[in-house]
């Protein structure tokens, strides 16, 4: 079959599990010749999760239109959720085992999170919703962060006040330790698994997209009214989008929890929404292809710009609004087509352009 | 294309600025450490290279701050001594464990032999299993959490969150200041709360009725009547405050409004209070602090860093300062003990300095005679200072 032949939504995936592959390549190949440095080899994790995360996002911001504002929120229910799991059956199970367990309990608590932030939130619309949406970001922070868990002979003892509370006899030990966090899992997360999780994002949001259920849900995004007049259950098609888009950050939060040894509940804050946020506005909002590329390069900038010492994040942010303009003003836009069209006539046989790369 | 231009034009000023502005802010770290470029020529392989990681951007800037200033200037004097030379590198890490392994990971490309750091906790548990599997020595300034210090290759300088808290309630007791306390405390601070559990728990032991035990968090760290009150209604006669500096000015203040005058008590973390921009110092008579380092202290090592911290960054050194500087010697120290040199690699250092760590003396501006044992944590005597009449005594 040629690839012309299939169908040009397959053909656009085809081509996102493609870039994924040749990066996964290209980092193996500089990792066996010795270029790569420890500074890029230590992000590789963290970039897979950001990935995901932009990936996730783009479900509930590109594809079902709603503003989400706390989306560090599943995040840090997944990453929680996976370490605690990870910490309590570490000694019992192989490694691989307890990995595999810990992601599938990071990916279903921050579903059922999902659920229950649903029912209220998604009643509501627009930028109610996104505000909304950002309480419940905070509010999951808040109560992580005042969440003590411990482990002795008689079982679990959870307790909201602090430590002492827990009255742990002396075999006991704490799990969560509130405002510390939690520390000791096992550091199994690789780069091959966060491709691996990476291409299993992509199938599980690109196939939901070019489905019936993707098509009910851009068409709520498209025109609410006009869904509703067609029979389309909106409040369904939303919890879907929504939940499978906490999943899947539930997912990348696990991930991201064993490749760190310690994990505290400040990391996954407004802050940290707002950056998933960025990567997918600066990939383009709806654009799969566009937030996995952003989202990569976004998160190795401030590595590149050390360099630059105290004025880092200022160089940061300038790239980000020079990055912007190119994709979205009007004016570059144009420049850019124009460019892109000489090139085209230069080139007659060449690819077709493609200038939406971040 | 116009405003394209524009645009252009705009960038490129801010590029120049931001150019500018970074030249200028390293002169003073090139001032001080003059023997910076002198030993650079590292033709003969002898010079040190020392990481340092902590958050110089962001809510923890103050800290990382204060630590990359003691340990430049600690430094540049060990350059002009003369003898074995040094080179630092201070990394920002944000206050974010896994910007601190990024952190860590660009100093290895670097060429880091040694890391001085992180500056805070959670960040340096995360690093710490990184330095553990390279084998690279690590000695932490102010990670004061009991996990910072999990792995053989890691040590500390300043005491940990329990110690204090149990020192502090001891010394309560001790000194029969109160029988009815309470207690304010960040939860949703590490350091804070490490303290506050296990003041809790040796007060129980040493008798001290805890009658109040108050949290607040980051988010609402500006309005404490409602725990004050408590404390007053309860009838504390000590208030144990676990916490920085900037919020015990507010307590002073809000206290005081509500004419509550109980003992305060404050850790190390309180010390840079009277430094409080707008704060009426006469509010902080009487208040107790446990530190091991003030920057009022009169001797001559302190009084001559004081000086040099204030030339070179226009303020007094905090704890912070204090901690960073005594690392700084104590790792000399321990790589004069253990004859290491430049041409070493990490790993062999770490090994090295992991022995000779536990046989060095080391009379620094936090202590005198501090010394380590192998589990990486350091034996000082905690000093109990008084406010009286704006200045620190000794009580």
């Amino acid at each position: 079959m040629k690839i012309k032949s299939l169908n040009p939504n397959f053909r656009r995936s085809l081509v996102t599990y493609g870039i994924v592959a040749a990066a996964f390549i290209f980092i193996q190949i500089l990792s066996g010749a010795g270029l790569l440095t420890s500074s890029l080899s230590g992000q590789l994790v963290p970039i897979c999760a950001y990935v995901i995360m932009a990936i996730s996002l783009n479900l509930t911001v590109g594809i079902l239109g709603e503003l989400s504002l706390g989306h560090a929120g599943f995040m840090s229910v997944g990453a929680f959720m996976g370490a605690f799991v990870s910490v309590c059956i570490k000694d019992a199970l192989p490694g691989w085992l307890t990995l595999a367990l810990a992601l599938l309990a990071g990916t279903a608590a921050a579903a059922v999170v999902g659920v229950l932030i649903g029912i209220p939130v998604l009643r509501l619309q627009g930028d109610y919703l996104a505000i909304v949406t950002l309480a419940f970001g905070e509010i999951i922070k808040n109560l992580l962060n005042s969440f003590y868990i411990g482990r002795d002979a008689a079982g679990f003892h959870i307790s909201f006040q602090d430590a002492p509370s827990l009255n742990l006899d002396e075999t006991g030990e704490i799990i969560i330790n509130g405002a510390q966090g939690i520390t000791g899992m096992p550091r199994s997360a690789s780069f091959t698994l966060g491709v691996v999780l990476i291409l299993i994002t992509l199938f599980v949001v690109q196939n939901l997209v070019d489905s019936r259920t993707g098509r009910a849900v851009m068409s709520i995004r498209d025109n609410r009214i006009a869904a509703e007049s067609v029979g389309i259950n909106i409040t369904k098609y939303k919890m879907i989008a929504f939940t499978v888009s906490a999943a899947l950050a539930g997912l990348a939060g696990s991930m991201y929890a064993h490749n760190f040894s310690t994990l505290v509940a400040r990391k996954f804050d407004y802050n940290t929404s707002i950056l998933v946020l960025v990567f997918i506005v600066v990939g383009g909002l709806g654009n799969i292809r566009g937030s996995v590329i952003a989202a990569a390069a976004l998160t190795v900038l401030p590595e590149l710009l050390r360099g630059f010492s105290d004025y880092r994040m200022l160089v940061y942010a300038v790239v980000l609004i020079v990055m912007m303009l190119f994709n979205q003003s009007p004016q570059i836009a144009a420049w850019r087509r124009k460019w892109a069209a000489k090139l085209k006539s230069r080139k007659p046989d060449g690819k077709k352009p493609d200038g939406k790369e971040a | 294309m116009k405003k394209f231009l524009s645009f252009m034009l705009a960038l490129c000023l801010v590029v120049s600025l931001a150019a500018c502005g970074s030249t200028s802010s390293s002169t003073p770290a090139a001032d001080n450490a003059p023997a910076d470029g002198a030993a650079g020529p590292a033709a003969t392989g002898t010079v040190i290279r020392i990481g340092g990681i902590g958050p110089v951007t962001g809510s923890a800037a103050e800290y990382g701050l204060a630590v990359r200033g003691g340990a430049e200037i600690a430094v540049a004097e060990l350059n002009a001594r003369g003898g074995q030379q040094y080179e630092l590198k201070f990394e920002d890490d944000e206050h974010d464990p896994e910007k601190a392994v990024n952190a860590y990971n660009s100093l290895k490309d670097w060429g880091m032999q040694v890391l001085m750091g992180t500056v805070t906790s959670a960040p340096s548990i995360a690093v710490e299993a990184e330095t553990a599997a390279d084998n690279m020595f690590q000695l932490t300034p102010s990670g004061s959490a009991e996990d910072c210090i999990k792995e053989p290759n890691a040590f500390r300088m300043c005491f940990s969150d329990p110690e204090q808290g149990a020192l502090s309630a001891d010394y309560i007791a001790e000194k029969g200041l109160a029988t009815k306390v309470a207690v304010i405390y960040d939860s949703s601070d590490s350091y804070s709360s490490g303290i506050h559990d296990a003041f809790i728990a040796e007060a129980k032991v040493k008798g001290l009725e805890v009658v109040a035990d108050e949290a607040f968090t980051a988010d609402s760290n500006k309005d404490f009547n409602v725990q004050l009150g408590k404390a007053k209604s309860a009838g504390a006669e000590l208030l144990f405050m676990p916490f920085y500096y900037s919020e015990a000015a507010l307590v002073l203040q809000q206290a005081n409004a509500m004419d509550y005058a109980p003992v305060f008590f404050g850790c190390d973390g309180m010390d840079g209070l009277l430094a409080v921009e707008n704060f009426d110092a006469s509010l902080a008579e009487g208040l107790m602090l446990m530190t091991p380092f003030t920057a009022a202290a009169t001797d001559e090592m302190t009084v001559s860093f004081v000086t040099k911290y204030k030339e070179a960054y226009g303020q007094e050194p905090n704890q912070f300062a204090a901690d960073a500087y005594d690392c700084i010697y104590a790792i000399d120290a321990a790589i004069q003990k253990a004859g290491v040199t430049g041409d070493m690699d990490a790993s062999a250092i770490c090994d090295a300095l992991k022995g000779a760590f536990t046989e060095i003396e080391l009379d620094g501006l936090t202590g005198k005679g501090i010394t380590w044992d192998v589990s990486g944590a350091p034996t000082k005597s905690p000093l109990v200072f008084v406010i009286e009449n704006g200045a620190y005594e000794a009580a």
